[in-house]
């Protein structure tokens, strides 16, 4: 227990602040993978075949290809990326991002491609007539999305969403490797300095359920509230 | 583009997708046992037994992966009475270890895939059984796993593919599988986006033929 205890002698406040950045990594990753399936599920859906295949392409690549390569990538070629297009524009300095970014931007991308699936899905189990019903009224394309289509179609979606929420809370376990101190990294580095990996690592585990176990008890308030009515 | 680089490290990828497969055949094999013995615990009627198997997937379900592998790999070295005992021929190798982690996370995910195809079969078709005075064993192997494993086949085939990207955490206890080799020749030549190609190929490719295989499987398996 003196391994937990917080401030100089134990691990415990940084096991908590390496939470807190779980946390706020798989958010804004979660976000950025928001962004991803609003751009590529009117894609999927699309009448035209080449825009099809754009969003084909992205949710094939991203779901059949192992998340830590995708890290890997973003890790490795990050920088020289974003240098080769300052470079463009006359900017010949070595940039470096910082982990954080690079993290939730690599996870971000692998739960949009998720995230894209599950909104595909919802958009096309809401019956045909509610599309139509909305043209013969008249209503614009905007007011038929956000007031007909997207309330049907979160009932639908959350319960899937909240699955992907969990992946996405469990990838980010694997920006470790880049450094990133988060749950699994400070267990890393607790784990090293006092010989004793199997308590740290034990205690990750603890901690990763505990954000499970929370975050389903906060989606399932959510979900009965989406489904009022039904 | 390097296209040099891609050629040249294309059969050193190749080859350590054979320790991939090995990894992913192994784990896949103990896991249906695994999986299938822990959903029939999960069908008991003995409360006790029921929360075990349930606290079982409850736990290698909720947390990563990498977690599972470390504290088998790290951990569980550290026990003393572990380095005495047989087992450790086994524990010391970073491969059986992540054998292990492997079997047991898929192990859970099958379990639960299995429980809820046996608890979809209609009543009727064991209620038929046993009037045609089938005992109940028989009703079980030759009804109800076949039917439940035909159930369970579309699912299984996502988590087969799961698992097959879930082997790739295999390198970070330093064996040298598929994505193994490609970080290595992304830290030694730091072209990441040519290995990305040519090593995310390779997995798509796996990916593509375990999808066409369970959809061969369903096609041939399907009730009609």
């Amino acid at each position: 227990m003196e391994l937990l205890a917080f401030g100089k002698t134990g691990w415990g406040d940084e096991l908590f602040y390496a939470t807190l950045m779980t946390i706020a990594v798989s958010v804004t990753a979660m976000l950025i993978g928001f962004i991803f399936a609003l751009i590529f599920t009117p894609l999927k859906l699309s009448k035209f075949k080449s825009l099809n295949l754009i969003g084909n392409f992205y949710t094939t690549v991203i779901r059949g290809v192992p998340e830590l390569l995708v890290i890997y990538l973003f890790f490795f070629g990050g920088s020289g990326a974003i240098m080769y297009v300052a470079s463009i524009f006359g900017y010949f300095e070595y940039i470096e991002i910082n982990a954080f970014i690079t993290g939730s931007m690599a996870i971000g991308i692998i739960s949009g491609a998720y995230s894209t699936e599950v909104f595909r899905g919802a958009i096309q189990s809401i019956d045909k007539g509610q599309f139509e019903a909305a043209k013969v009224l008249g209503i614009s394309k905007f007011a038929q999305f956000y007031k007909i289509i997207l309330p049907q179609m979160l009932r639908l979606a959350i319960p899937n969403l909240s699955n992907v929420w969990q992946i996405t809370l469990k990838d980010t376990s694997l920006i470790s490797v880049t450094g990133l101190v988060e749950i699994m990294r400070q267990s890393y580095i607790a784990a090293g300095s006092t010989r004793d990996p199997l308590f740290f690592y034990s205690f990750a585990a603890v901690l990763y359920l505990l954000l499970t176990y929370l975050s389903m008890k906060l989606i399932n308030k959510l979900e009965a509230k989406y489904s009022r009515g039904y | 583009m390097d296209f040099d680089l891609m050629i040249t490290s294309f059969p050193k990828l190749l080859s350590a997708t054979v320790v991939t497969l090995k990894l992913l055949s192994a784990s896949l094999f103990f896991g249906l046992f695994i999986g299938l013995f822990f959903a029939i615990l999960r069908m008991n009627k003995n409360i006790l037994v029921n929360k075990f198997a349930y606290g079982y997937s409850y736990v290698f379900r909720g947390t990563p992966l990498l977690v599972q592998i470390f504290i088998i790999y790290f951990g569980l070295g550290q026990i003393e009475y572990l380095r005495s005992t047989i087992l450790w021929v086994i524990l010391k190798e970073p491969y059986w270890c992540a054998i292990i982690a492997f079997t047991l996370n898929t192990g859970a995910y099958t379990s639960e895939i299995l429980r809820s195809a046996f608890q979809t079969i209609k009543p009727g078709i064991i209620e038929a059984g046993k009037s045609l005075g089938i005992s109940n064993k028989i009703i079980f192997y030759k009804i109800q796993i076949p039917i439940a494993i035909r159930q369970s086949l579309p699912a299984y085939g996502n988590e087969i593919i799961l698992m097959m990207k879930g082997t790739s955490l295999a390198s970070t206890v330093t064996l040298m599988d598929l994505t193994g080799v490609a970080k290595y020749i992304i830290s030694t030549t730091f072209k990441p986006i040519e290995v990305f190609i040519v090593a995310g190929g390779i997995y798509l490719f796996m990916t593509f033929l375990i999808h066409n295989l369970i959809k061969y499987l369903e096609k041939k398996y399907s009730f009609q």
